[in-house]
């Protein structure tokens, strides 16, 4: 089995593959705590869904970039879904629901009409759960995410306490001249770029798991913002790794498993949780 | 030029109005309270006041400069979820973003300041601990302790001592007394006739006949 691993890692698109993983994990799990905590768990569900629709245009088009197509329209509708979930008028998670059902939807049909592949189920199946679309990255798109990537992370260093006195307090940051709304948007277009991002590792039904699960893992066992988030980050980069090289050594599809070691190290950090009642830090 | 004037204003909730025709002003160094019976509108007029709500009608007019950065609040609830991992010293330490503008990072004199803001409400020994593990009256100074952060020219407070046991009640008046003398404005929303009575320069008054 080493010896299966180390002949893997003799080819470039395995290497591209450990790198554009551990980025995309240590992106994604930085901001699930404050999705989690801001009850925003939801968006990156249903944005997801719409990057999967974007996809398929993107597809039916033929471009030679996915990513023109689908990261404008993520963002964009990232800030349509913040600003819908802010409006008590029209129910938050009312609006998510429509919109990413209707683009899963969507995008399906317009594969189905358009599609110019003899193997249309295969071609969804790699988009909603990534299987090996991770080992076919060319290496232009390695370099999109691992810019994408460090662009995220030095935005969320940047922002760490702005993102913490609005995530904390919304009303407290706005009184005392913070503007919330403009991080806000921020925020929601960093998770758009982050599920674009992740789409590419483990396919977008799966994103969500990728996005939370750090974060609620670590909410169990620390007590405080910062070591939260810094744990989250060193948990998720661990479980896709190990994810990678499991799934690379096992045969296994890549997103499932490194989703199943998330899952797992969850169940772990419930029971360390339990039995310690939290370590204070 | 006052520090906040209030014009003939309406206080309200979608179309429902709740006090209408309050009018009065707030000059620098002024110490006012805020007295009215539960649900008369003071914590909607506080709201207002600091721009979370829009009035229904009338203006509020701020005057010296005042900016928005310049002023403290403790809130009368914090609905912070349950499982919100947060220690103490991370929450008052937010206290000082205001300052920040788009700077990142907070310098050493704001954390000096944040120190020195738990040390004065007694919470330095909780520093490190998990905010929602404390108890209520522990909340509340952990809150007035941020708020002392963000106060430069302004400190509103919204029933201050609600869940404070008698020795920091007094306390805490007394320190809300020396910001006073120091120069800083205060704005409290109080149920305790008696310390408005004591302590304020004024005392306004919502709902019932005389609003
Ligand atoms: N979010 C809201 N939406 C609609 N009505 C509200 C809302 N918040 C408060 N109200 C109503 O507005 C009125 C005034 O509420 P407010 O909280 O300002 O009272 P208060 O004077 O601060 O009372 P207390 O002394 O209990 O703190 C109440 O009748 C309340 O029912
Ligand atoms: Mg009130």
């Amino acid at each position: 089995m080493i010896d299966k691993l180390m002949m893997s890692l003799q080819f470039p698109f395995v290497r591209y593959a450990l790198i554009v993983g551990v980025l995309i994990a240590l992106c994604s799990s930085l901001l699930g705590v404050t999705l989690v905590l801001k009850r925003f768990s939801f968006i990156g569900d249903g944005l997801s869904h719409v990057a999967f629709g974007a996809m398929s245009i993107a597809e039916v088009l033929e471009l030679t970039n996915n990513m023109l197509i689908v990261l404008p329209t993520t963002i964009l509708c990232a800030i349509l879904l913040l600003r819908s979930g802010k409006n008590a008028k029209i129910k938050g998670d009312a609006a998510v629901a429509m919109i990413s059902v209707g683009a899963l939807a969507f995008g399906y049909l317009l594969m189905n009409i358009f599609s110019t592949s003899s193997n249309l189920t295969g071609d969804v199946c790699s988009t909603l759960f990534g299987s090996t679309s991770i080992l076919t990255l060319t290496q232009a798109e390695v370099w999109i995410c691992a810019i994408l990537s460090v662009v995220v992370v030095v935005i969320y260093i940047l922002f760490y306490n702005k993102i913490f006195a609005v995530t904390f307090d919304e009303d407290f940051a706005k009184a005392t001249g913070i503007q919330a709304d403009l991080y806000n948007l921020m925020i929601a277009v960093v998770i758009a770029v982050i599920i674009v991002l992740a789409m590419n590792l483990v396919g977008s039904l799966l994103i969500s798991a990728l996005v939370i699960f750090p974060a609620l893992s670590t909410m169990r066992i620390f007590r405080s913002f910062r070591s939260v988030t810094i744990c989250s980050a060193i948990l998720s980069v661990f479980c896709a790794l190990s994810g990678l090289v499991v799934s690379i050594a096992a045969g296994t599809p890549v997103g499932s498993t490194i989703v199943a070691a998330d899952v797992l190290m969850f169940f772990i950090c419930q029971i360390i949780g339990a039995v310690k009642g939290g370590i204070r830090v | 030029m006052a520090l906040i004037t209030v014009k003939d204003l309406s206080l309200g909730y979608e179309h429902r109005t709740i006090a209408e025709g309050i009018s009065f002003t707030v000059n620098a160094g002024d110490y006012l309270c805020i007295v009215g019976e539960n649900g008369s509108g003071k914590t909607t007029l506080m709201n207002t006041l600091l721009g979370l709500r829009a009035p229904i009608a009338g203006q509020i007019i701020t005057g010296d400069g005042l900016k928005r950065n310049e002023i403290g609040y403790l809130p009368q609830q914090t609905v912070v979820q349950k499982d919100f991992p947060a220690s103490v010293y991370e929450i008052v330490l937010s206290g000082c973003q205001g300052r920040c503008g788009f700077r990142p990072f907070y310098t050493k004199s704001e954390k000096l300041l944040a120190h020195q803001n738990m040390e004065r409400m007694g919470i330095e020994d909780l520093a490190h601990r998990c905010y929602r593990e404390l108890s209520g009256g522990q909340q509340q100074r952990v809150l007035l302790a941020r708020a002392l952060c963000a106060t430069r020219k302004v400190l509103l407070l919204d029933e201050p001592v609600s869940g404070l046991d008698p020795v920091v009640t007094e306390q805490l008046y007394k320190l809300i007394k020396e910001l006073n003398e120091e120069g800083i404005t205060i704005i409290m929303i109080t149920h305790d006739i008696n310390a408005a009575l004591r302590y304020s320069s004024q005392i306004l008054r919502i709902g019932g006949d005389a609003a």
